[in-house]
């Protein structure tokens, strides 16, 4: 494939002012009007987005010494565990992480009001948290025991560090069973009452660049707010599984790691969320820029709706009990339509990432390159892609 | 057994009598408190869900009534707060009445109150906990 221009090429015009820049949903009109190759050679830069639950996420925050001297042990940030099994007053606050009080599923289904996502959202915020600290105590740091309201301006480093963010695509889900179920999908009604489904489809940064020519280790992105990079391929990246003639997966399949500074994030873009019997989750806001380098880069970039497919899948027996199959492929057209078809029965659709938030954050990135602001970055390393035979194994239990 | 959910006013001298004790104690009713609003040897407003048999529910309403509570329907009404709203949609797979929906094919998600029958599934089912009941009485 001829190459219509390099990264350099485009942070060129980007210094000028003078890079064309359309979103990925904006690209799909410009394709159907003059077609690929008059389009890959009048854009530089299609912008993606998405804004949705993504669980495996937190924040690594050193904070700060006290006098005396404290090796943090346990940490707790509003009543919610931080993990301190790293260097003296570092820690790591997960997303999902509820407090140790919280009665969880004892009163089925919890309602899991707060949790590590939502001191994320708060710190974000500016408000103060209150952090209490116990400690062994050792000859170089003798404190054991400390209490504080810090707010993340008075923290030293502060970096969001999601192990698992944009997934590629993800199941539509829906409930084969006689009851009412909560999951991270949200509350599926029995015998096919709804399915929900958790993609921003053509807007969703993986799913127009499916085969990651463009994103690699280093990418810079929108992320909460502000820039981020992508520090690595996700955890479950699953690269290998089926996909569409346009190469576009029609499974769950990649993922990214991500990393930037939680002090320039907005909490706008990084809320704390409670799903009903299931728990916390962090809803994140991501945008990808994808270069085009080529024509197939471009045509990639200009997938729609229509074009990707989605998997149906049973939470109530299926999935918990790891037996695989799907009751059928939808589009993400049809599941955008309001209701489709499974077994025959007709069932209402309702999406768990959003939309209209996606393309704000398209539109957002968009701007920042327009404006000088963002210019891309070159990937210092590929992500493992279709052709490297990496697979996800399950785990045996013994007992 | 009847669940009832009621405002009750008290005058100022009554503020500082233990209601829900009695009403637990000697009348076998089950008082969840929904919100209060009480300030000593002011007039206190409390929205109460009463829980307990039929009989020991109208022996309750007229000790209250005999120590001057004044007791309303309550009016409950659920509110949209669309600053805290995500437009994730999650709500409109829930709402049983189009109250919550998406516009198509922006999908953006908006509040029809006319719609609402205030029955509260998407209080919990909102995960950016974006809906909230206010209660009303009808003073
Ligand atoms: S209370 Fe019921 S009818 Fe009203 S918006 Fe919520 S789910 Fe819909
Ligand atoms: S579930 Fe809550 S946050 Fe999501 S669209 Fe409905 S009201 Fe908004």
């Amino acid at each position: 494939m001829a190459q219509i221009r390099s990264i350099t090429d485009i942070n060129e015009k980007i210094q000028k002012g003078e890079a064309v820049v359309v979103t990925a949903e904006e690209v799909i009109s410009l394709v159907e009007e003059y077609g690929a190759e008059e389009t890959a050679r009048r854009v530089d830069v299609v912008t993606t987005g998405t804004f949705g639950p993504m669980c495996s996420s937190g924040a690594f925050l050193n904070l700060g010494h006290p006098t005396p001297r404290m090796r943090m042990s346990k940490v707790y940030l509003n009543g919610v565990n931080a993990y301190g099994g790293i260097a003296a007053v570092d820690v790591f606050l997960g997303a999902t992480e509820i407090p140790d009080t919280d009665p969880a599923n004892q009163n089925y289904p919890g309602s899991f009001n707060y949790g590590g996502a939502h001191v994320i959202e708060d710190l974000v915020a500016g408000k103060q948290v209150f952090l209490e600290a116990s400690s062994y105590g050792t000859d170089c740091y003798p404190r054991q025991k400390l209490e504080a309201w810090i707010k993340l301006e008075d923290i030293n480093e502060a970096y969001l560090f999601n192990p698992r963010n944009c997934y590629q695509n993800y199941n539509v889900a829906v409930n084969l069973s006689d009851r009412t179920i909560y999951t991270y999908m949200g509350i599926l009604k029995p015998r096919l009452g709804n399915a929900n489904y958790c993609s921003a489809g053509q807007l969703s940064p993986l799913l127009n660049d499916p085969l990651y020519r463009t994103v690699g280790v280093g990418t810079k992105l929108f992320l909460g707010g502000d820039i981020g990079y992508v520090s690595w391929y996700g955890t479950q990246h699953n690269p290998c599984g089926a996909r569409g003639e346009n190469d576009v997966p029609r499974t769950p399949a990649g993922t990214l790691a991500l990393i930037g500074d939680l002090k320039k994030m907005k909490s706008k873009w990084l809320r704390g969320v409670s799903y009903l019997g299931y728990g916390v989750t962090l809803q994140v806001g991501v945008g990808l820029p994808i270069p085009v380098l080529d024509v197939d880069v471009l045509r990639h970039a200009a997938v729609k709706d229509g074009d990707i497919v989605a998997q149906v899948v049973d939470y109530s027996e299926s999935y918990p009990q790891g037996i695989g199959g799907s009751l059928g492929e939808v589009t993400y057209a049809q599941l955008k339509s309001g209701s489709i078809t499974v077994q025959g029965k007709e069932i209402p659709t309702a999406p768990l990432s959003s939309y209209p938030k996606a393309k704000e954050i398209a539109e957002t990135l968009k701007q920042w390159i327009i404006a000088g602001d963002f210019t891309l970055t070159e990937p210092v390393a590929s992500l493992p892609s279709a052709d490297s035979g990496k697979k996800s194994k399950p785990l045996k239990a013994s007992k | 057994m009847v669940r009832r959910k009621l405002v009750l006013r008290f005058p100022a001298s009554a503020v500082e009598n233990p209601f829900v004790y009695t009403l637990a104690k000697e009348y076998n009713v089950v008082a969840n408190i929904l919100k209060a609003n009480i300030n000593p040897r002011k007039e206190g407003r409390l929205v109460v869900e009463l829980y307990a048999e039929e009989k020991d529910y109208e022996a309750a309403i007229d000790f209250l009534q005999s120590r001057g509570v004044t007791i309303l329907p309550l009016a409950q009404q659920i509110v949209w707060v669309e600053e805290n709203c995500t437009q994730c949609g999650a709500c409109t797979g829930i709402c049983p009445t189009g109250a919550l929906w998406i516009k198509r094919p922006e999908m953006t998600v908006s509040f029809d109150g006319e719609k609402c029958i205030v029955c509260e599934h998407c209080l919990k089912a909102c995960p950016a906990r974006a809906v909230e009941a206010r209660y009303l009485s009808g003073e």
